[in-house]
């Protein structure tokens, strides 16, 4: 299939907050053919359709991550062929988070694929670059760090994928908006805490401050799918949102149940945005100052 | 001049952990039905009722996710069990209006005991517990039901519960809250104010209570733990103005019980040991 990107100003967009079964990939691509059918079948359809991390497989794997994870082209080819059976050749991006076995080497990765004209394609695999290894978490005992945070040309304008921690780094956001994207697609499963707040978990408050902050310094809408259910006690948090460029929540899922969440990018919005609050052309301004500042602690030039 | 001076505060840290009982509520309920009915396809619960504050509100939470009519609870008195706990557990069950059954385990310990006549309070406890336990797992399965844990987070930090008994049920939604947490949720739940205002009691022997075993409240024990938890040393936690006496005590009794909250010490020979090398979720 030979892409055009011709992106468009506004479209509509769907957030399948899902509840994965605990390592039952197939029953969980199941599930989402069926979230995928009713996308199209009881409101506009969307142009692009994100999925949490982990998804198809639920987050926290151990040892069991080497049994699941797949190659990025097998599974682009299992979300494609479960988008088709769910909705025809009808055209989509699909973002989804899955583990990625990659020739031996293992990845908590996020593949974008475009589907429609009786084929489908990889448009992007980022592979988280933060592996949270503290606490409740263990990544990087079982994965491999992303090297990269690359923003990626869709259909719909320019994107970056940041999973999870990716996007508590504020450094990541900037650069994936000084590359140029328009939106962020944050696919998460977060294990919530903190109960002494006014009317939500104390990780759920913080988690929207990141991602209103995010989109309202850089101007960009933030797409965030966040996983649901427990998993061995700890509960992750749903809460999915899309929030526009001048960090205003457009909506948000509830934190505990599977659902649906409809939302609507206007890039004509991250316009204005940029204009009324110019911060990121600031920062572009003032950038190379920063970065030739020789007290960061940064990469001088070849390896001797 | 004499400006305003605003300065840090302890007062937060001295005054304890807070909880907001509405959402640890919904977050309770939704974990008793995911993993009971999603992850197991299990309807029903099985609770201990002692006629203490724990028992009751992991009662009226398994009642709210699975209906009341899903949730069994037994009283398991023993020969010197205090008569006050059976009223008291009854109160619960009016109120909530589950499932209700008294077994008495007098002539079970009795049948083991009579062959140990030294065996001192502590001892005797012990088998007591873990006889109710046995019974709770047993008319699980008679029911097809799951036995739901009420150890709290302070006990569990004080190591004040006997191993292999309190701790054995697969699921257990008080274990991260802290004492003084759960008696907020219980007000919140409505459980019957009789069980909030007593002194909580293992009732193992006549006028026991916890804060007299541990020889702290709950609301100063709770209060360092939740600091001590974040990381402080015992001179920061001083700084911030708790009594070095109790801050020793918790500290003391946290440092010597860590075995009671792990699984059997398990000796390593291979490169697959189980929880070692070979690591799999409990959910998977």
């Amino acid at each position: 299939m030979e892409p055009t990107i011709n992106a468009r100003d506004a479209f509509d967009v769907a957030i399948v907050q899902v509840k994965p079964s605990k390592g039952r990939y197939a029953e969980n691509l199941a599930r989402i053919g069926e979230a995928f059918a009713q996308v199209v079948g009881d409101g506009p359809a969307p142009a692009l359709v994100v999925l949490p991390e982990a998804a198809t497989t639920g987050y926290f794997l151990e040892g069991a991550v080497y049994e699941l994870a797949r190659s990025a082209r097998a599974f682009a080819d299992d979300l494609a062929r479960t988008w088709r059976a769910a909705c025809g050749d009808r055209t989509v991006e699909l973002c989804c988070g899955f583990y990625e076995n990659d020739g031996g080497t293992y990845y908590n990765s996020a593949l974008y694929l475009r589907v429609g004209g009786g084929a489908h394609e990889i448009v992007h695999v980022h592979r988280k670059m933060f592996l949270p290894t503290y606490g409740v978490f263990d990544e990087e005992r079982f994965l491999s760090r992303g090297r990269r945070l690359q923003t990626f040309d869709t259909m719909l304008g320019r994107a970056a994928i940041l999973i999870c921690e990716d996007v508590w780094h504020a450094i990541m956001p900037t650069i994936a908006a000084i590359k140029g994207a328009r939106f962020l697609i944050v696919p998460s499963a977060a294990p919530g805490r903190g109960i002494d707040g006014e009317a939500e978990l104390g990780s759920v408050a913080h988690w929207r401050e990141i991602l209103r902050a995010t989109a309202c310094e850089h101007g960009l809408y933030v797409l965030y799918a966040g996983l649901t259910g427990f998993e061995g006690g700890k509960g992750m948090t749903g809460s999915s949102c899309v929030i526009d460029p001048r960090g205003n929540v457009q909506v948000q899922a509830p934190e505990i149940g599977a659902c649906v969440v409809r939302g609507r990018i206007d890039l004509r919005e991250a316009d204005l945005a940029r204009a009324s609050l110019p911060l990121l052309g600031d920062l572009n301004a003032v950038l190379p100052d920063l970065l030739l500042d020789d007290e960061l602690p940064l990469p001088t030039g070849r390896a001797q | 001049m004499n400006l305003l001076e605003i300065r840090p505060s302890y007062e937060a840290a001295l005054r304890g952990p807070r909880i907001n009982p509405e959402i640890a509520t919904r977050w309770l309920v939704a974990f008793l039905r995911d993993e009971l009915i999603e992850r197991r396809g299990i309807r029903r619960a099985v609770v201990g009722l002692s006629g203490g504050v724990d028992s009751a509100v992991t009662a009226s939470l398994c009642a709210r996710a699975l209906g009341a009519e899903n949730v069994y609870a037994f009283r398991l008195p023993y020969a010197t069990s205090s008569p006050a706990s059976l009223a008291d557990a009854q109160l619960v069950v009016d109120a909530l209006g589950i499932n209700c059954r008294t077994i008495e385990i007098t002539a079970a310990v009795d049948g083991y005991l009579q062959f140990e006549p030294d065996a001192d309070a502590r001892r005797r406890g012990n088998v007591m517990a873990r006889t109710r336990m046995l019974v709770l797992f047993d008319q699980s399965a008679k029911l097809d039901a799951l036995p739901i844990g009420t150890g709290n987070k302070t006990e569990r930090l004080l190591g004040y519960f006997t191993w292999h008994a309190d701790d054995t049920p697969p699921l257990n939604p008080l274990g991260d809250l802290f004492k003084t947490q759960v008696w907020e949720l219980a007000r919140f739940l409505g459980v019957p104010t009789p069980l909030i205002d007593k002194a909580p009691s293992a009732d193992l022997e006549a006028n026991q209570t916890d804060e007299g075993d541990l020889g702290i409240t709950y609301a100063r024990a709770d209060a360092i733990l939740d600091q001590l938890l974040l990381g402080y040393a015992d001179a920061q936690l001083i700084e911030r103005g708790f009594d070095s006496s109790d801050v020793a005590l918790v500290r003391r009794r946290v440092d010597s019980t860590h075995w009671k909250r792990h699984l059997p010490t398990t000796a390593m020979l291979t490169n697959t040991a189980i929880n070692e090398f070979y690591l799999r979720p409990v959910d998977f």
